[in-house]
């Protein structure tokens, strides 16, 4: 009965409802998983793939509907049920302590003892974390802190946990939203021989060509019901994308064909002492400048050090031709730039202030009068821009926090569009996106570029690289590695240069 | 790899440089003052240090957990008063006494942990509040007056010496050890990190932080109880307003020793560190004659490099 043989399925999740004040999240969702597939979960934000996710691993319990594994029916209620029933989910953000140790994280409440009750057997808790890293091919030490340790060696340790927890059903969150390419690829490699071992995982992801890459099949949600389920074989990336947003999406990178005008911006032999060294950039107004490369490569850098949160060590910078000392973010502004940062949960919004305030705040000159802000016009000033870049809210002054993160970007991007910039930097502007709203914000770059702005676009997707930019940076260890235009560039090419050689298609 | 060696041994400089100002102000007293570097000097240096330590020990507990304990100065009035209340007054005897004032402290300890994990107060605001009432306990039974009287065994634990050594010194030993072993070496000490690290990720591991947080407030409030017996002890007396402004120290200690007030990164070693870059000042300044006005800016001064020292130390973002 409880035998779970090829094909059978091992997992399923029958006609699961869950509403929320307001919201009816999950809708008579059916989902089944076999034992051992990669089976990819997809839909826009707000589909409900993550409530459907914290059902299955009790964080919700489900209002209706059923959950069976191995043939059983069974209770999940809390998130130790679902760990004892072998289910582990990885959330998007990683849920590791920084200042604990790999080996304190993997088995933290779970601590073997030694023969003295309430001591730790450090001895053979370091011994087993190092096995689960072995088993991964992971060359850590468990006695490092977790701080120490990037993005992909965190997840590595995250997955090493679920598999202490005996995990055969791995649900795994946006796992890539944070990788490179190449910590992607690694990841792959993992979940691929996971699979080869009897673990069945669920991948949430809103990359498509990562879909097709590893899942053996896909089920789409949309508005809180089940769309479809196949396998991944049997569909296109159109087909699936028309599936979650309902509807045929225009061109999915609107191409700008504005002529690019004047450099407005060029900075030379630019470095910061750590992490750029030496770089000659050029931005004209009316273009979108694609910036591509590796995680640490130094883009990050680069707009940070153009928009004065960093101090440049060396390099002259030029705006309109004559030459400026950039050293803060205010300076930046008051010359007509904007930054749209990396991580706009903490850099980039106050996320528990209304929409109205983040929206006008960069623009207070505009509605204050003498030491008074005059709320009407900063009511006004905010509705304009919500209105333009049809920013999603219920409402001028709902918190920033309860929107969704493509609506939360636009927020960002009209707080910038309140002071006119002429140059506008966007560090990773569709990251954890979904792709509906993601292909809004292309628009809007692309409107931008049309009215003249100049735009440097900072991507570690490359399609998104190749069909929204009208040139094309690669960097690499803080220097430009090449520079192309994106009609006579693939992404292997840009991949080329951004490895130093090591070309993606040959491993 | 490599880049984690780096970051160890930038964490032994870290750990170094707190050190390395102690001695730095034992080496700048030793040469100013002849008296500094005597056995007797160090000794009483260490006495003095110890009651304040012992009170730090159980503050390091409350600030991992990236919380704070502001009653405890209140707290050793009052534990104070009351052991040599039930011990002269009732006639409860020393140990009766010590007993009872030692309870007192785990009590005051469970009310605040439960205002905090209950009532949903911070640490903060709920401490501040425990720091007064517990002050005009102190004052409402102590009538504002001094209750002295107290026998010679109970003097004896805070003047008292065994093999040369002041009892409250080895006591200071014995409880840093204690706690040195039960944060390094037991599951309740990995979740007090834990919790200071991230209460959300701590309980997601299925450990409950609030019976953490719980615990480690009644640890503070027992070490501030002993502290308050030792102070009642070494001063023959129980005073009403022992203790004002202990509290301070007793933060500044764990702090200068680089246990992070956001919670989750320190430990013992650094908060005796801390306690005795306090002790060895007061001393040393006394020694050398400085005015006790100037002593209380030099104090500052140096609290303030000690900080900025540890800042740069740190890896910057």
């Amino acid at each position: 009965m409880a035998d779970n043989t090829e094909n059978g399925a091992f997992l399923e999740m029958r006609d699961i409802s869950k509403g929320f004040p307001g919201v009816q999240a999950v809708e008579d969702v059916t989902f089944e998983v076999t034992c051992p597939e990669i089976h990819a979960l997809v839909g826009e934000n707000g589909a409900g793939k993550t409530t459907l996710m914290k059902i299955l691993t009790g964080a919700y319990h489900q209002d209706e509907g059923e959950i069976w594994l191995r043939g059983e029916q069974v209770a999940i209620n809390t998130p130790s049920d679902a760990q004892g029933l072998g289910i582990s989910m990885i959330h998007q953000e990683l849920s590791l302590l920084p200042y604990l140790t790999i080996g304190q994280n993997i088995y933290l409440g779970r601590e073997p003892g030694a023969r003295i009750p309430g001591v730790i057997a450090w001895g053979t808790l370091y011994d087993r974390a190092e096995r689960w890293l072995e088993r991964l091919n992971v060359d850590l030490n468990p006695r490092t802190e977790v701080q120490y340790l990037s993005i992909a060696e965190q997840q590595m340790v995250e997955v090493a946990k679920a598999l202490s927890l005996n995990a055969d059903l791995i649900v795994m969150d946006e796992p890539t939203s944070s990788l490179t390419e190449r910590e992607t690829t690694v990841l792959f490699d993992v979940m691929r021989s996971l699979k080869d071992e009897g673990v069945s995982l669920v991948f949430i992801s809103h990359r498509l060509e990562e879909v097709f890459e590893i899942a053996d099949r896909v089920t789409v949600l949309r508005d809180g019901k089940r769309i479809g389920t196949a396998p991944i074989s049997e569909l296109d990336e159109d087909q699936v994308v028309k599936m979650m947003v309902g509807r045929e999406l225009g061109k999915m990178y609107p191409k700008t064909n504005a002529e690019s005008g004047p450099v407005v911006l060029e900075a030379t032999n630019l470095s910061d002492g750590r992490e750029l060294h030496g770089v000659d950039v050029q931005l004209r107004a009316g273009e979108i400048l694609g910036v591509a490369g590796l995680v640490g490569a130094g883009r990050t850098a680069l707009a940070e050090t153009l928009f004065g949160v960093r101090s440049a060590t060396s390099g002259e910078v030029r705006i309109d031709g004559r030459p400026v000392r950039i050293d803060s973010p205010g300076k930046a502004m008051r010359l007509g730039m904007g930054l749209v940062p990396e991580d706009r949960k903490q850099q980039g919004l106050f996320m528990n202030m209304a929409v109205r305030e983040n929206v006008v705040l960069s623009a207070m000159d505009q509605v204050t009068e003498w030491i008074f802000v005059n709320g009407v016009e900063a009511r006004r000033l905010a509705k304009r821009f919500v209105e333009r870049l049809d920013i999603r809210t219920p409402g001028l002054s709902q918190r920033v926090r309860n929107l969704s993160g493509g609506n939360q970007q636009k927020v960002v991007i009209a707080r910038w569009l309140t002071r006119k910039p002429k140059v506008l930097i966007l560090d990773e502007p569709t990251r954890g996106i979904d792709v509906s709203a993601k292909a809004e914000i292309h628009g809007l770059m692309s409107q931008l570029a049309e009215d003249g702005v100049a735009v440097l676009m900072i991507s570690s997707e490359l399609p998104e690289i190749l069909g929204i930019s009208d040139r094309i940076l690669v960097m690499r260890e803080g220097r430009v590695a090449g520079e192309f235009a994106p009609d006579e560039a693939t992404q292997d090419d840009l991949m080329y240069a951004a490895t130093g050689g090591k070309a993606n298609h040959d491993e | 790899m490599t880049s984690s060696l780096l970051d160890r041994a930038r964490d032994l400089a870290r750990r170094f440089s707190v050190f390395l100002i102690l001695l730095i102000i034992g080496l700048v007293f030793a040469v100013g003052s002849d008296d500094f570097l005597t056995a007797s000097n160090l000794l009483n240096v260490a006495l003095q240090t110890s009651i304040i330590a012992i009170v730090a020990l159980g503050m390091t507990f409350t600030i991992l957990t990236a919380g704070i304990d502001l009653s405890v100065g209140s707290v050793m009035a009052l534990s104070g008063a009351l052991a040599a209340g039930f011990a002269v007054r009732r006639g409860l005897g020393t140990y009766g006494g010590i007993g009872g004032a030692l309870v007192a402290g785990l009590l005051v300890g469970a009310v605040n942990g439960l205002l905090i994990i209950k009532g949903g107060m911070p640490p903060f605001v709920a401490t501040l509040a425990m720091m007064t009432a517990a002050r005009g306990l102190t004052l409402v039974y102590t009538q504002g007056r001094p209750i002295a009287g107290i026998e010679k065994s109970f003097i004896f634990w805070g003047t008292g010496q065994v093999l040369g050594i002041p009892v409250p010194v080895i006591l200071l030993a014995v409880l840093s050890l204690v706690a040195h072993g039960v944060l390094r070496y037991t599951r309740f000490g990995l979740h007090v990190y834990a919790t200071g690290g991230s209460e959300e990720i701590t309980r997601l591991a299925g450990v409950p932080p609030d019976r953490v947080k719980l615990a480690v407030y009644v640890i503070s409030g027992f070490t501030a109880a002993l502290g308050g017996v030792l102070l009642t002890a070494r001063l023959w007396s129980a005073q009403p307003n022992a203790a004002t402004g202990w509290e301070l120290d007793a933060i500044a200690a764990p702090v200068l020793g680089g246990v992070s007030l956001f919670g989750g990164v320190g430990g013992v070693g650094g908060t005796l560190v801390g306690a005795f870059i306090i002790g060895v000042l007061s001393n040393g300044l006394n020694l050398l004659g400085i005015p006790s006005y100037y002593q209380q800016v030099i104090k500052g001064v140096v609290f303030i490099l000690a900080v900025l020292l540890d800042l740069l130390t740190k890896e910057r973002r």
